[in-house]
């Protein structure tokens, strides 16, 4: 595959009228059809409709001119609505569900004039990291179909990661934008909790969950970011926090003279791949040499992270997911005459939800119940304030925090679903960050065996700008951004 | 802190939710193992830290709970897997005899 082109060149090229949004539609549906049938990325193609709004932009060339997103192709993870099209949250629950309204982000990617190619396979209500729990079948990576995509938003990164689109979204409750996008090589942004409206966004974890960018490009993420973020008269958490021009104030180098990366070393010493670790220390002489001041930095309490989110994000989706009740939407189960409401409830939810969705709602469900509500939760939620208190420490003297992404490269099909802990363990850096609330990009910065790893930045509230710049810095000073995988079924 | 096949079939039912034998086998031993991975955070002292519900230190916006348009009800129920359409009602099996 050459270099495929970004979302920035496609919006460029239409407003200079040298592209038709048909044009760069046709494309990405083209080799959505050509190469996706290997990949497994796309729940849905939604072709007709993508077609139909495409024609729509190009009828009127000087409003297309003036919108940021003139005609980018654009693929939704499976777990936001869209008006009419399909959405299952990779749960055979939500089979043949179609939302009869769009999500915010979706109605702001339109109104910016990007155009929705399709919704993208993920993890079943987003729980996972590597995309196998859902249930319409794997993604692979892109980079090695033998090995996972990352999960849960393994469908939008992978999408991004073979060029079929420039641009996806995903959603980031523990991970799953980050994970997914430095395991396939390319960018995502978790942005701050309350930066993006979650309307139309299907729950897993209220306090953690938020809708970002997966691009290839720093620039192509916030190009993204200022089109959805802002607030939302139908999410209340949605802040009435300002929203920059994040792409405009991007500068290259100069960000990195006045920038001062805690690294938190000590959290490193364990449970790192050679590869990954290699390619973390590379990076961060490489932002030194470049001018950035590097501090190091105690983050005692994320050491209990994993724990923590696993306590807290189950919680949150017992409750979240007690909607799934064939009642209102999707798949009720059949029954007999005679059989009561309880048993519909119970025999819908077993056949609708797989095993990991199963295993969350129930340790959620214990975590929350009589006896065990102070034991479990109350605690969490403490360890979850001192996880914070931490990371304000930090940023009151750093700009931004710098950790690897994952602790491993992309690791093979089935290697850890037999154990559910070891699954959890591929968040170990990334859960964090939705703990404390906090922005966090994923940029690639090397290779492991082959496989592509991430490097992370974490910022202050609402500082999406610095992220951004830092990353961007990073990313003008290397070539990791532009290493491309071979197109699958073709050798070499 | 053992998670017995008894605990996995309070909590399921709590959850509304049917389980198989194997499943109630598989998730106790699982269940168990992510207990007590989880314990750690148990001894921690927190003795006078604030519980954390989100993370957000703005407060949120507020508007004036005014009527504005909405779904139609036919569009409300077209998801339902038993809508009454005529009489506007999702139906469910009886639930007084």
């Amino acid at each position: 595959m050459t270099q495929p082109r970004s979302a920035r060149q496609i919006r460029d090229e239409v407003a200079a009228g040298r592209l038709s949004a048909v044009d760069a539609c046709e494309a990405a549906l083209e080799r959505i059809a050509r190469i996706d049938p290997a990949l497994g990325a796309f729940q849905t193609v939604t072709r007709d409709r993508a077609l139909d709004r495409a024609r729509l932009l190009d009828r009127d060339r000087s409003a297309l001119a003036a919108l940021p997103l003139a005609g980018v192709p654009i693929a939704l993870k499976d777990n936001l609505c869209a008006r009419g099209v399909a959405t299952t949250a990779g749960s055979r629950v939500l089979d043949g569900y179609k939302p009869p309204y769009d999500a915010t982000v979706v109605a702001r990617l339109e109104r910016a004039g990007a155009v929705v190619v399709g919704k993208t396979r993920c993890d079943e209500f987003a729980m996972g990291s590597s995309t196998e729990n859902s249930a319409y079948g794997p993604v692979k990576n892109p980079w090695a179909l033998d090995r996972i995509p990352g999960g849960s938003s393994g469908g939008s990164a992978a999408a991004v990661a073979a060029g079929m689109v420039p641009v996806a979204l995903g959603s980031d409750t523990g991970g799953s934008i980050r994970q997914p996008a430095a395991l396939c090589g390319v960018t995502g942004l978790k942005p701050t909790w309350g930066r993006v409206s979650r309307y139309g966004l299907i729950a897993f974890a209220s306090s953690l969950d938020q809708i970002g960018p997966i691009a290839r490009t720093v620039e192509d993420a916030a190009l993204v970011l200022h089109a959805i973020a802002g607030p939302d008269p139908c999410d209340a958490t949605a802040a009435e926090v300002p929203v920059a021009d994040y792409a405009a104030a991007l500068d290259g180098d100069n960000a990195l003279q006045r920038t001062s990366i805690a690294i938190p070393r000590r959290l490193l010493d364990d449970g790192v791949d050679e590869g990954v670790r290699q390619a973390f220390d590379r990076a961060v002489e490489a932002l030194a040499s470049r001018g950035a001041k590097i501090v190091d930095v105690e983050l005692p309490h994320s050491r209990h992270a994993i724990a923590v989110y696993y306590l807290i994000a189950t919680a949150e989706a017992s409750s979240n997911l007690a909607r799934y009740d064939g009642v209102r939407y999707g798949v009720r189960a059949p029954l007999d005459a005679a059989d009561t409401l309880a048993t519909m409830y119970e025999r819908t939810r077993q056949a609708g939800f797989g095993p990991e969705v199963k295993r969350r709602i129930l340790l959620g469900t214990y975590v929350l119940s009589a006896g065990y509500y102070d034991a479990y939760y109350l605690k969490a939620q403490q360890v979850r304030t001192l996880i914070r208190q931490d990371f304000e420490r930090a940023l009151a003297s750093a700009d931004v925090v710098a950790l690897p992404t994952s602790p491993t490269p992309a690791f093979r099909f089935g290697e850890r679903t037999a154990d559910p802990l070891k699954m959890y363990l591929a968040d170990v850096f990334t859960v964090s960050a939705p703990l404390a609330g906090l922005p966090a990009i994923s940029v690639p910065c090397g290779f492991a065996d082959r496989l592509p790893v991430g490097l992370q930045f974490v910022g202050r509230p609402f500082d999406e700008a610095t992220v951004f710049r830092v990353a961007h810095a990073y990313e003008r000073g290397t070539d990791w951004w532009k290493a491309v995988p071979p197109d699958p079924g073709v050798s070499g | 802190m053992p998670f017995t096949r008894e605990d996995v079939e309070a909590v399921a039912s709590l959850a509304r939710l049917a389980l198989t034998p194997e499943e109630k086998e598989l998730f106790a031993r699982q269940l168990a193992d992510i207990l007590r991975y989880a314990d750690e955070v148990l001894a921690i002292d927190t003795s006078g830290v604030p519980p954390t519900a989100q993370a957000l230190a703005v407060p949120p916006p507020l508007r004036e709970d005014e009527r504005r348009p909405s779904l139609s009800r036919a569009e409300a129920l077209a998801a339902a897997p038993d809508p009454a359409l005529e009489t506007g009602f999702y139906r469910v099996p009886r639930v007084i005899g």
